[in-house]
């Protein structure tokens, strides 16, 4: 059971990575999505596994029954999916705003945060000391001069 | 939104069947103790559903409150079930506290139970909120 | 009382952030509630920072659960003092953000989102569980995507999706290591990790869980090459969104790693010792490089987040009193200082007119004040005596001159004076130069926003000129936090009560 969980594992990440690599968003996301899976089933396969008997303390009784599956995985498990969940969903909402206002998904299409650098208005040097001669017109973008 | 009429007029008929089923869930969960977290997600889905058939705007009006009330207020009701756990103020916050409530049966009502109402409305107005404002975008 | 006292710093942030969302559509009387919570929190991390002071660490366990299976609350100097500047950062930010455009910002939630992150950081800062840790960054994260692009400009969404993409990816790793450890120790409360780990077989896997949890904390604190994301992002945020990330976000990060190297794989030192070092430098740097290059006053504050992340994990690097020492007094004085170096940007955003080099200037003709409040902190952060930068720097300096890691110290000595070349640059282009033609108008702005806007600066400046002026109590407190972080028995035995029988052998 635990070498399929580390093979199951190892395709997960595999393929995140392979998603994740992509400038289309959606797949990064999908992406995202198939590492956390990834990570969850590394949690559940560090619980130990063996046994199908679920942790739940019988009435009556104080502590589990000896043989129980390890209820802290599942919890921690729980937790994560659950974490995991939101942030897909908020990742996903942002993907979609930022494609209505670009047009496009893909990552290289987005450049309104770091625009090309020659287009950042640099200072020109001083002439003399550090008094300078009013603006001059800003330089031309690298695209143009290239 | 161009939903059938027969969705559009159903739909505010039917609602009362996700909601009743996640108050059942919110009390007894998949296994007897609570279950604010899929108690949660099916009232959720049921609100989903509604804004599906008759428009996001009708959905926040049968919400009356903003998405982000219902979160704060279950923010607000979680955060204070851990309080009563200072009655004792040796107690670690959120130490559970229970009180049997005699009404023919034993009704035990803890601390835990106000936390899962908490919960239940943290996920009703998360993922409202999620998904309105996705619908918002088309 | 002393269990009340460690929750407050989580609860009142969680209230405020509630409380905030619950009165959605009035944002008058959430900035009220906002400001309110904001002042209690630092009274509250203050109450706790004398109440650590005098009588040690503080343990609390949630839910009465005894640690190991409980999750612990921890609070010791380290943490008592890092709350403490949440506290006072939380303050700052909150009346900033009264200052112009709160109005936008307030009906677009920033109040339930603000408090939501400083409960993520208080909640970082306070656990004693990894697991919870975890929690905590995610709980901080989800606050931070919806404040970095609450204008929902394009700027802002181009930015957010790197944000957001690169945090994702790196909290990840967070929770694989999460796993790797549980299955090789059966325990996630840091002390009883820290008793275990030196005892563990499989050392090898143990240090893979090590690298892990390094990739993924310093994907938060922005260290080299993991910063990327920090300047691809932070200068679309609005100011006050800015301030406070550039304040806790990345120190958080720092904070993890110190806590976990410190504390968990301090035996492993040889192996992560020299890699953090080079980590240290390689960031302080690149970050100082990329400032240089850039003539934006928001790119350049970013990219000196960046390098001097690389100052505060010298301690880490050379795990010696000392250098610990540094580093703590290091985040303490860097925090208020570059939130306040954000803080003015804006004033002079609101006052010049751009963020933009070339459109800046005559500031010092026009605003002497405003000249003053920069110089302050910018000077500070270059480590020019006699100002707070200057003790963090020379501490960290003579660790690593004592430590014999000389490389280090010129390294941190050279990107000081980087920095400087850095602040003269902004001064000299938006205070010293002419001012452009044609003159920019000033916004306008009511003397209730000038006061929102000033005082935290004012506030700020005050607390960088305390610590320069008035240092010993501060390099005092730093290296009583920095012997009991190196005290690992004295936490385990805090946390865990008097040394406990191994009651599972960790699984090979």
């Amino acid at each position: 059971m635990e070498i399929a969980l580390s093979a199951a594992i190892g395709v997960l990440v595999a393929a995140a990575a392979y998603l994740l690599l992509a400038r289309d968003l959606p797949r990064g996301l999908i992406g995202f999505v198939l590492l956390g899976t990834a990570a969850n089933l590394v949690i559940f396969a560090a619980g130990r596994i063996g046994t199908m008997t679920p942790p739940l303390v019988e009435p009556g009784a104080t502590a589990l029954a000896a043989g129980a599956a390890n209820p802290l995985p599942q919890a921690l498990v729980l937790t994560a999916i659950v974490i995991g969940f939101g942030l897909t969903a908020f990742a996903l909402v942002l993907v979609m705003r930022a494609h209505a206002a670009f047009g496009s998904a893909r990552s290289e299409d987005m450049d309104a945060a770091e625009p090309p650098a020659c287009t950042e208005a640099a200072p020109a040097p001083p002439e003399t000391g550090f008094v300078r001669q009013p603006a001059r017109a800003p330089a031309r973008p690298l695209r143009e001069v290239v | 939104m161009d939903a059938t009429v027969i969705l559009r007029v159903s739909a505010p008929l039917l609602l009362w069947v996700p909601m009743a089923l996640s108050l059942y869930l919110l009390l007894r969960g998949h296994n007897d103790p609570g279950g604010g977290f899929v108690g949660g997600l099916v009232g959720a889905a049921g609100l989903v559903f509604h804004a599906i058939a008759r428009g996001h705007a009708a959905a926040l009006r049968v919400m009356r409150l903003p998405p982000a009330s219902w979160c704060g207020l279950g923010l607000l009701l979680a955060a204070a079930s851990g309080l009563l756990a200072w009655l004792d103020p040796q107690a670690g916050y959120l130490t559970h506290r229970w009180w049997f409530a005699d009404v023919g049966v034993t009704l035990p009502i803890g601390t835990a139970l106000l936390f899962d109402i908490g919960v239940y409305l943290v996920v009703v107005g998360t993922i409202t909120a999620m998904s309105f404002a996705l619908v918002a975008e088309d | 009382m002393r269990q009340v006292l460690l929750a407050a710093p989580i609860l009142i942030p969680l209230a405020a952030s509630a409380v905030t969302a619950l009165l959605w559509r009035r944002p008058m009387a959430q900035r009220r509630i906002g400001l309110a919570a904001a002042v209690l929190l630092l009274a509250a991390t203050l109450a706790l920072l004398a109440e650590v002071v005098s009588g040690g660490m503080l343990v609390g366990r949630m839910g009465n659960w005894p640690p190991p299976f409980g999750i612990a609350l921890v609070v010791d100097h380290l943490s008592a003092a890092m709350l403490v500047i949440t506290g006072l950062m939380g303050l700052a930010v909150a009346v900033y953000a009264m200052g112009p455009g709160a109005q936008e910002r307030d009906r677009a939630g920033f109040q339930p989102l603000f408090h939501a992150l400083l409960m993520g950081v208080t909640g970082s800062f306070s656990t004693g569980d990894l697991f919870n840790l975890y929690v905590w960054f995610e709980v901080m994260l989800i606050a931070s995507f919806g404040l970095l692009v609450l204008d929902r400009t394009k700027e802002q969404l181009d930015g957010g999706v790197r944000y957001v993409m690169l945090n994702l990816v790196g909290t990840t790793f967070f929770l694989i290591a999460v796993g790797l450890l549980y299955g090789l120790t059966g325990t996630l409360n840091l002390a009883d990790l820290a008793r275990v780990a030196p005892d563990v077989g499989n050392q090898g896997a143990l240090a893979a869980a090590a690298a892990l949890l390094l990739i993924s904390f310093g994907a938060k604190a922005a260290v080299f090459p993991l910063f990327n994301w920090l300047p691809a992002s932070y200068h679309t945020a609005s100011m006050p969104v800015a301030a406070i990330f550039a304040a806790l976000l990345t120190k958080v990060g720092v904070y993890a790693i110190i806590r976990v190297f410190t504390l968990v794989f301090a035996h492993d030192h040889a192996l992560f010792g020299p890699i953090v070092g080079v980590i240290a430098m390689a960031t302080m740097v690149v970050g100082v490089l990329g400032a240089a290059a850039h003539y934006d006053v928001r790119r350049i504050l970013s990219f000196h987040i960046i390098s001097q992340i690389g100052y505060m994990l010298v301690g880490v690097a050379l795990m010696t009193p000392l250098a610990i020492a540094g580093s703590v007094l290091y985040v303490i004085h860097h925090i208020v200082v570059k939130a306040n170096l954000f803080l003015v940007a804006g004033a002079m955003r609101q006052v010049g007119g751009s963020f933009a080099l070339a459109r800046l200037g005559g500031l010092w003709a026009s605003r002497p004040l405003l000249g003053l409040m920069f110089l302050v902190p910018a000077l500070s952060l270059a480590g020019i005596p006699p100002l707070s930068g200057f003790w963090g720097k020379l501490v960290v300096i003579r660790s690593g001159l004592e430590a014999e890691a000389y490389l280090l110290a010129f390294v941190a000595l050279a990107v000081g004076l980087l920095t400087l070349y850095s602040m003269i640059k902004i001064w000299n282009e938006a205070f010293w130069k002419a001012a452009p033609e044609p003159a920019p108008q000033p916004a306008a702005w009511s003397r209730a926003q000038r006061i929102a806007t000033f005082a935290p600066i004012l506030l700020l400046c005050g607390v960088t000129l305390t610590i320069g002026l008035w240092t010993e109590p501060f390099a005092a407190f730093s290296i009583a936090a920095a012997e009991s972080l190196l005290d690992r028995d004295g936490y385990i035995t805090a946390v865990l009560g008097a040394p406990m029988p191994r009651f599972a052998e960790a699984v090979p």
